[in-house]
């Protein structure tokens, strides 16, 4: 099953792909790291990073508490720059405000105003970057399709604060699926959602890979619940940042050492794949 | 009249109470004074107050009118004018709130320890200057009624352009106020956009002093906009509610103030609080029939 989703995926990912730079093409690696490092405050977070990340597939960035996930997605966003090496999102130097990627933080709904309509929220990826009170027809569309795109349209007019978890990360994609990104960048997106949530989530985030031919990072603490849909993952292992298609990265030796506890590949009757501590 | 009654009870039984010409009093020209410039500050509390609330800076206002509080006093003290002091604690005050944190509940702790400092500075400020404690008391709990009509064009000029500044920034800083992190990766200024927000508190800060003083501030400032945001979630509705509110309350209080021959002060606050209880207690009655 697993085997299945992600070819699957590559297979749209090649007829779908899009592309707005001129010479780019769907081959091109969607984020190019070479021998990139990243320090904070002095500290070295993670060197050595070199890989390509192929476009159109579900990409999960895992390591242990504190290996530097989110300043992974923070140096892709470029909120900070790479101390060493050079990394490149769609062939360029990491930029703010790039529309090309949609953000999703972590603790997204403890940081984001409670009192605040779904829609307002997603309105403001719309016209939260513009100086004025002007507004078109078309701003309404947008935020219209994304929360339909995420099905939260039932609770577009609802405040944020007396939705569940599941919805408010619902609404939480929406915002960032503002202005049709071609790369989706969420944080800890599974966190506090309970396994309904989590499958719902991740089937919503697969359903957005496929028919938008989309890539898409992923922080997860559990790899588990992406398994069948995962394409490759990020892993930062011992201080370094490395890249592995989803049949490398799926090992137990490589899963042992990343965690630091015994870690079990299994597979089951049915094909199903998934990883045990023991 | 505060004052008289701190000190002998007796006058307050003397001066309180009905009082026969109250229209007559509500026509002078000092009345005028107080309408329009209570009426500024809720005009500019309902704009402002609704980013306060939804960035949570709730604390960081009421800080702000307690740090004022030693500038007017010092200004006392040097022989300048209150108001100034006033302005220069409170946008300074701002500036060092906004420089210790980007979260509210980070700088709560920091907040809050300035806060004592500067009332105890500001304490130290009037017992050292002679012919203060009118000041001490106009600060503490304002004085609607000494407001001046060279004070209503400071007034009248800040809330037109408080009105124009926010017409512009309002997207922006509301993407940075509810959601500070997508914000900031938009390419959205964060962080420059919160110092001018503080700035633009504490001028509002500074306005509101003078009309309910540093002790009862929140309930111009906060309160109003937060009683709106409970009846409706649209910006544009929470901010034309929010003012409208706040004009009430300082509308009736006056009119009650005037003709029971009490501070506006107080009734302003009272109106303001009760709108807040019985908009709490019907959203509860709501909430529970919601379920």
């Amino acid at each position: 099953m697993a085997g299945r989703s992600t070819e699957g995926a590559l297979v749209c990912a090649k007829n779908y792909g899009v592309s707005n730079e001129p010479g780019e093409t769907t081959t091109d690696p969607v984020i190019s790291l070479r021998s990139a490092s990243v320090a904070r405050g002095g500290r070295t977070i993670w060197s050595d990073g070199t890989f390509d990340i192929p476009r159109g597939q579900i990409v999960a960035v895992i390591g242990p508490n504190g290996s530097g996930k989110t300043t992974m997605l923070q140096v892709l966003l470029g909120l900070i720059p790479p101390s060493a090496g050079t990394v490149t999102v769609f062939g360029q130097t990491p930029e703010r405000g790039n529309p090309r990627i949609g953000y999703v933080p972590q603790h997204y709904s403890e940081a984001v105003g409670q009192a605040v309509r779904c829609k307002d929220l997603v309105s403001l990826s719309v016209t939260g970057t513009r100086w004025g009170m002007r507004r078109s027809a078309s701003d309404a569309d947008e935020v219209e399709a994304a929360l339909q795109a995420v099905g939260a349209a039932d609770y577009a007019d609802s405040r944020m604060s007396v939705l569940s978890g599941g919805q408010q990360q619902r609404v939480a994609i929406a915002q960032a699926l503002v202005g049709s990104p071609e790369l989706l960048l969420l944080d800890e997106p599974l966190a506090n959602l309970d396994l309904r949530n989590q499958r719902e989530i991740v089937d919503l985030l697969a359903e957005l890979q496929r028919s938008r031919a989309i890539t898409i990072l992923v922080v997860v603490h559990d790899m588990n619940p992406l398994l069948a849909h995962l394409g490759g993952s990020v892993y930062l292992l011992d201080g370094h940042a490395h890249y592995g298609s989803v049949g490398e990265v799926v090992d137990s030796d490589l899963l042992s050492h990343l965690y630091g506890t015994q870690i079990k590949v299994v597979r089951t009757a049915q094909g199903d794949l998934y990883t045990r501590s023991n | 009249m505060l004052h008289a009654f701190m000190i002998k009870p007796g006058l307050l039984l003397a001066n309180a109470g009905y009082q026969s010409n109250w229209v007559e009093v509500l026509s002078q020209p000092f009345m005028r004074n107080a309408f329009i410039a209570g009426s500024l500050v809720a005009i500019a509390s309902g704009m402002l107050g609704y980013f306060v609330v939804v960035r949570e800076g709730e604390f960081a206002a009421h800080a702000l009118g307690h740090i004022g509080f030693p500038g007017a006093t010092g200004a006392v003290l040097l022989g300048l004018s209150p108001t100034l002091g006033l302005a220069v604690f409170c946008v300074g005050g701002a500036l060092v709130i906004g420089a210790l944190g980007k979260r509210a509940s980070e700088r709560a702790t920091a907040t809050g320890t300035v806060l004592a400092f500067a009332t105890g500075l500001g304490i130290l400020f009037a017992s050292l200057a002679t012919e203060s404690s009118t000041t001490v008391t106009n600060v503490l709990f304002g004085n609607l009624l000494a407001v001046s009509t060279g004070q209503i064009k400071v007034f009248a000029l800040f809330t037109i352009a408080l009105a124009l500044v926010l017409a512009a920034i309002a997207r922006p800083l509301m993407f940075a106020s509810v959601n500070p992190d997508v914000a900031e990766a938009k390419g959205v200024a964060v962080k420059a956009l919160g110092i001018v927000f503080l700035v633009l508190m504490g001028l509002v800060v500074t306005m509101a002093v003078q009309v309910v003083g540093t002790l009862l501030l929140f309930a111009l400032v906060v309160t109003p906009p937060a009683t709106a945001l409970k009846l409706t979630a649209r910006p544009i509705r929470v901010v034309l509610l929010g003012t409208a509110i706040g004009l009430a309350a300082v509308i009736l209080g006056l009119v009650t103030a005037t003709i029971l021959n009490l501070p506006p002060s107080f009734f302003i606050v009272s109106y303001s609080f009760l709108t807040w209880l019985i908009v709490l207690g019907a959203t509860r009655e709501q909430h529970r029939s919601d379920h």
